[in-house]
C-alpha cells in the first residue's frame, strides 16, 4: 500500500498562519494510525492526501487533491474517474470558493475542507453551502485542525467525516459528537429548527 | 419574561457538562492554553490581572429577583462578595478561581442563567431597550424578538468562529436607548407605510479602535425574515471578514472596504437562497415567545396619586431623586425607577450580595418580581406604583442605590480599566471617583443638567467613551497612564462621535479638565441648553482654549513649586 503524501508542516511564524498547507504532518498522520471519525465510527483512511504544493504525477488508488489541481487537470482526473474508475476526492482551503465545485460536484467520492487552524471559521459556511446549495451527498471531511470541541458544530454544518488532528486522542474526539442532545437552529444535519420540529402547537 | 421550557433547561446543562469536562481536559493538560482559550471565552471566562473574570450573560438586561438572590449568592461563595453590571447588560465577578467556574454555571443553570457567547470571537449576548415593554413611545416590545435572536445565535454551529466578536442590539421604540448605531447588527423596529412594524437592518457600527456609526443595510425587512436575513449577513461576514489582523477583522471593516452598497449585494445574493427557507419565522413561534412578555397584572390606577404629590411637595429630596431617577411609565400611576449604581467612592456598576439580596426583596415587594440591568450600569425597577415611590426610595436609601444623579454628571459609565483588566493601557475607576469626588454639590450637578461621561481605559471602548458627551480613555505614553478628551458625542438616533479635544492629560490633572469643560459650557450656555447643545453649537475650540490655557499656567505652577 502507497504512503500517503503530505508535506510536513513548517514551523508556524507567530501570529501567522499557513493558508495552503493543510495542518498535517506525515509523521503525526502515522501515529492516530492513519484513521478518521467516518459516521460515529474510529475507521481506517484508505485516501491520500495530495498537498497543495506536491507537483509530481499522482499516485494510483483513492486521492484527495487541491482545488486548484482540479481546476487544472480537469479532463485527466475526469478520466481517471471515469474511465480507471478510480474515486476521487478533492479538498478545498478556507479562502476558496465552494462554487467553482459546484459544476462537478457529483463526481467526487469525497470533499475534504480544510482548518488552517481550529479558530478559523470559514470552513463552516463552506461546508453548509456544499452541503445545502450544492447538494454534496458524499463523504465531506473537515481536515487540519480539527479537534474535539469543534466537532459538533461541525457534524451540524454537514460534515461525516474528521480527520482529527494526529497528536490528539481519536477516541477521545468522537465523544464530542454527542455533546449536546437538541439544538435550536436550522442547520445541514437539522434543517428545521426547534420551533418548527418541537415547539409547533399540537394541532400541528 | 422568559421562562425556559425543557429544551431551554437541556441545552443549558449539556454546556455545563460540556464546560465541566473542557476545563477538567486543561487541568490535567490534554487541552493547551490556545486550544482553551477559545472554549473558556465563549463561556465568559477571562484570564485577568488578579484572577479568572467570569462575565455571565443577563440577556437583554432582564433579571428576576431569583436570579439576582443567586447572583448575590455567588458573590458571596465564590468571589469577594460583589458583582460588576456591564456596559452590555451583563454581570462580571472578578475573583473566582478557574476550578470553581464549572460550578458557578451549575448554580446558574439551576436560575436559568448562564454565561455562554459572553466573550470570544461569536455572537455575543444580544442587548436591548432597559425600558422595554413600559416605555411611552414604543412601536413593538423588542423583548420577544431579542429572546428568538438569544435562541438563534446560541451555539449557532456556523457562526461560532468568526472573524471577531459580534453584537447584536433590538430596538422597538421611536427613540433608541438601545445603542443600534453602534452595534456589529442593529435591529430597530420600524412602521412601514401599510402600517405594519418591519424592522430596519443596520449593520456595520461600532466603538473600539475605528467607531463607525452602522449604516442601514435594508430597510422594512418583515419580521417573520429576521432569522435569514441575520444568516445571510453573518454569512458573508464569516467567509469574507477578515482574519489577518484582529484590529480589522469586525464587521465594520468589512462594510468599509467593501463598501456598503457591495456589502448589500452580497447580503442580498446570499438571502435570495435562504428567504423563505425553514428558518423562516412563524407567527406561533413570535407568539410563544411574546407570551412570555405579557404585561404584568397591573392594578387599575389613576394616573395621580395624592399621596405620592404630597410627598413631592414636602420632601425636597424625594422630589429630586423623583426628577431623575424615575422615568414616565404606559401604565397611569405606575413608574420605572433607576437604582443609581453610581454613589462616589464605588466603581461604577459595583453591587455587593447584600445590595443585590436586598434589590431582589425591592423587586418582589414593589415591581412584580423583576430587574432590569442598563448598558448605563444601573437596575431599574419597572413596574412600581406611584403610591410606592417614596417608600423605594428610602429602602433604595439605605442601600446605598438611591444617589439623584441619573443622567448627571456623576452618573459615569466607565469599563472596569486597568485595576481589573489586563488589556487596559489606564485605569478608569480613581478617574470617576475624582471626578465624583470634585463634583460633590448636588445643587451645582442638577445646575449643570444632563451630561454623559464615558470613561475607557483602552480602545476596546467598554466605557463607550466615543459617545459620551465627554470621552475619556485611557493610553499608554511612554509606558505612563494617560487619558485622551473628546467632546461632542451622544447616543441614540442623531448619535454622533465626540471629537478630540487635543493632547491627553495625566491622571492627577483630570478633575481639573472636567472641571474647566463644565465652566466653559456653564459661561457659553444659552438658556435650557445642556453640556451636548452648547458643545455642538460652539464646536471644540472654547473648551480647548481654556483647558489648555489654563494648563500651561497650571504646569508652570507646579514646575515652580517643585
Amino acid at each position: 500500500m502507497s504512503e500517503p503524501i503530505a508535506t510536513v508542516r513548517p514551523e508556524p511564524v507567530e501570529g501567522q498562519q499557513s493558508d495552503s498547507v493543510p495542518h498535517l504532518s506525515f509523521d503525526k498522520l502515522r501515529t492516530n494510525g492513519n484513521q478518521i471519525i467516518r459516521d460515529g465510527a474510529i475507521v481506517r483512511d484508505e485516501w491520500t492526501l495530495i498537498a497543495a504544493t506536491h507537483a509530481e504525477p499522482l499516485p494510483a488508488g483513492r486521492v484527495i487533491v487541491p482545488l486548484a489541481r482540479w481546476l487544472a487537470e480537469r479532463d485527466a482526473l475526469t478520466a481517471r474517474i471515469t474511465e480507471q474508475n478510480q474515486p476521487l476526492g478533492v479538498w478545498l482551503d478556507g479562502h476558496e470558493d465552494p462554487a467553482k465545485l459546484a459544476d462537478a460536484i457529483h463526481r467526487f467520492a469525497v470533499i475534504a475542507v480544510n482548518f488552517p487552524k481550529f479558530a478559523d471559521g470559514r470552513g463552516y459556511s463552506i461546508a453548509t453551502l456544499l452541503r445545502s446549495r450544492y447538494g454534496f451527498k458524499g463523504e465531506l471531511r473537515a481536515i487540519g485542525d480539527v479537534l474535539r470541541d469543534q466537532l459538533f458544530y461541525m457534524k451540524r454544518v454537514g460534515f461525516n467525516a474528521f480527520a482529527v488532528r494526529a497528536d490528539k486522542d481519536i477516541h477521545d474526539a468522537v465523544k464530542a459528537l454527542k455533546d449536546f442532545s437538541e439544538v435550536y437552529q436550522g442547520s445541514v444535519n437539522q434543517p428545521l429548527p426547534l420551533f418548527k420540529r418541537k415547539r409547533v402547537p399540537e394541532i400541528a | 419574561m422568559y421562562k425556559y421550557d425543557s429544551y431551554d433547561q437541556t441545552i443549558v446543562d449539556e454546556r455545563v457538562a460540556q464546560f465541566r469536562g473542557q476545563t477538567e481536559r486543561f487541568l490535567a493538560g490534554q487541552l493547551s492554553e490556545d486550544e482553551f482559550r477559545p472554549l473558556r471565552l465563549q463561556n465568559g471566562l477571562y484570564i485577568q490581572k488578579h484572577a479568572p473574570m467570569l462575565r455571565v450573560a443577563i440577556p437583554y438586561g432582564l433579571l428576576s429577583s431569583k436570579q439576582v438572590r443567586k447572583l448575590a449568592h455567588i458573590a458571596r461563595k465564590y468571589d469577594r462578595g460583589y458583582g460588576h453590571f456591564t456596559t452590555r447588560q451583563n454581570i462580571q465577578f472578578n475573583w473566582p478561581t478557574l476550578e470553581s467556574v464549572p460550578e458557578i454555571l451549575a448554580e446558574l443553570a439551576t436560575v436559568e442563567m448562564h454565561a455562554i457567547q459572553t466573550s470570544g470571537n461569536c455572537i455575543r449576548n444580544v442587548t436591548s431597550d432597559q425600558f422595554a415593554g413600559i416605555a411611552h413611545d414604543e412601536l413593538i416590545d423588542p423583548r420577544p424578538y431579542a429572546e428568538l435572536i438569544r435562541q438563534w445565535s446560541t451555539f449557532h454551529p456556523e457562526f461560532a468562529y468568526l472573524p471577531r466578536k459580534f453584537k447584536i442590539a433590538v430596538n422597538g421604540a421611536v427613540e433608541d436607548r438601545a445603542g443600534t448605531l453602534f452595534h456589529d447588527i442593529g435591529v430597530h423596529a420600524v412602521r412601514t407605510a401599510s402600517g405594519e412594524v418591519a424592522f430596519n437592518i443596520l449593520v456595520g457600527g461600532g466603538l473600539g479602535r475605528t467607531p463607525i456609526l452602522g449604516h442601514v443595510v435594508r430597510e422594512e425587512l418583515p419580521r417573520q425574515h429576521l432569522f435569514t436575513y441575520l444568516d445571510a449577513i453573518l454569512r458573508v461576514y464569516n467567509r469574507y471578514g477578515r482574519r489577518d489582523n484582529m484590529y480589522k477583522a469586525r464587521i465594520k471593516i468589512l462594510v468599509k472596504e467593501l463598501g456598503l452598497e457591495k456589502f448589500r449585494a452580497e447580503v442580498e445574493a446570499e438571502w435570495a437562497h435562504l428567504k423563505d427557507g425553514p428558518s423562516t419565522l412563524t407567527q406561533d413561534e413570535i407568539d410563544r415567545v411574546a407570551a412570555h412578555f405579557v404585561d404584568p397584572a397591573y392594578e387599575k390606577l389613576s394616573a395621580v396619586s395624592a399621596e405620592y404629590e404630597k410627598r413631592l411637595l414636602d420632601n425636597k429630596a424625594f422630589a429630586r431623586w423623583v426628577s431623575r431617577n424615575v422615568f414616565g411609565h404606559k401604565q397611569p400611576g405606575y413608574a420605572a425607577v433607576t437604582l443609581s449604581l453610581k454613589k462616589t467612592g464605588i466603581a461604577p456598576g459595583d453591587a455587593t450580595d447584600a445590595q443585590l439580596d436586598a434589590v431582589a426583596d425591592l423587586a418582589d415587594r414593589y415591581s412584580y418580581g423583576e430587574i432590569r440591568a442598563s448598558h448605563e450600569q444601573n437596575l431599574i425597577l419597572a413596574d412600581v406604583k406611584l403610591s410606592d415611590l417614596f417608600a423605594v426610595w428610602e429602602e433604595a436609601k439605605r442601600i446605598g442605590f438611591a444617589t439623584p444623579n441619573i443622567g448627571l454628571l456623576t452618573d459615569i459609565i466607565a469599563c472596569p480599566g486597568g485595576d481589573f483588566c489586563s488589556l487596559a493601557n489606564a485605569k478608569s475607576i480613581p478617574i470617576a471617583d475624582a471626578i465624583q469626588q470634585r463634583f460633590d454639590d448636588l445643587d451645582y450637578i442638577f445646575d449643570i443638567g444632563d451630561i454623559a461621561i464615558n470613561i475607557s481605559g483602552c480602545m476596546n471602548a467598554c466605557g463607550h467613551h466615543h459617545v459620551g458627551h465627554i470621552g475619556i480613555l485611557g493610553v499608554d505614553k511612554h509606558g505612563a497612564e494617560f487619558y485622551q478628551v473628546t467632546i461632542g458625542g451622544s447616543q441614540g438616533l442623531d448619535a454622533a462621535l465626540g471629537k478630540v479635544i487635543g493632547p491627553s492629560f495625566a491622571q492627577d490633572e483630570m478633575a481639573d479638565v472636567v472641571e474647566k469643560l463644565i465652566k466653559t459650557y456653564v459661561d457659553l450656555r444659552h438658556e435650557d441648553e445642556h453640556f451636548l447643545d452648547t458643545a455642538k453649537r460652539v464646536g471644540i475650540e472654547p473648551f480647548k482654549a481654556r483647558v489648555y490655557d489654563k494648563k500651561a499656567g497650571h504646569s508652570a505652577a507646579e514646575v515652580a513649586n517643585v
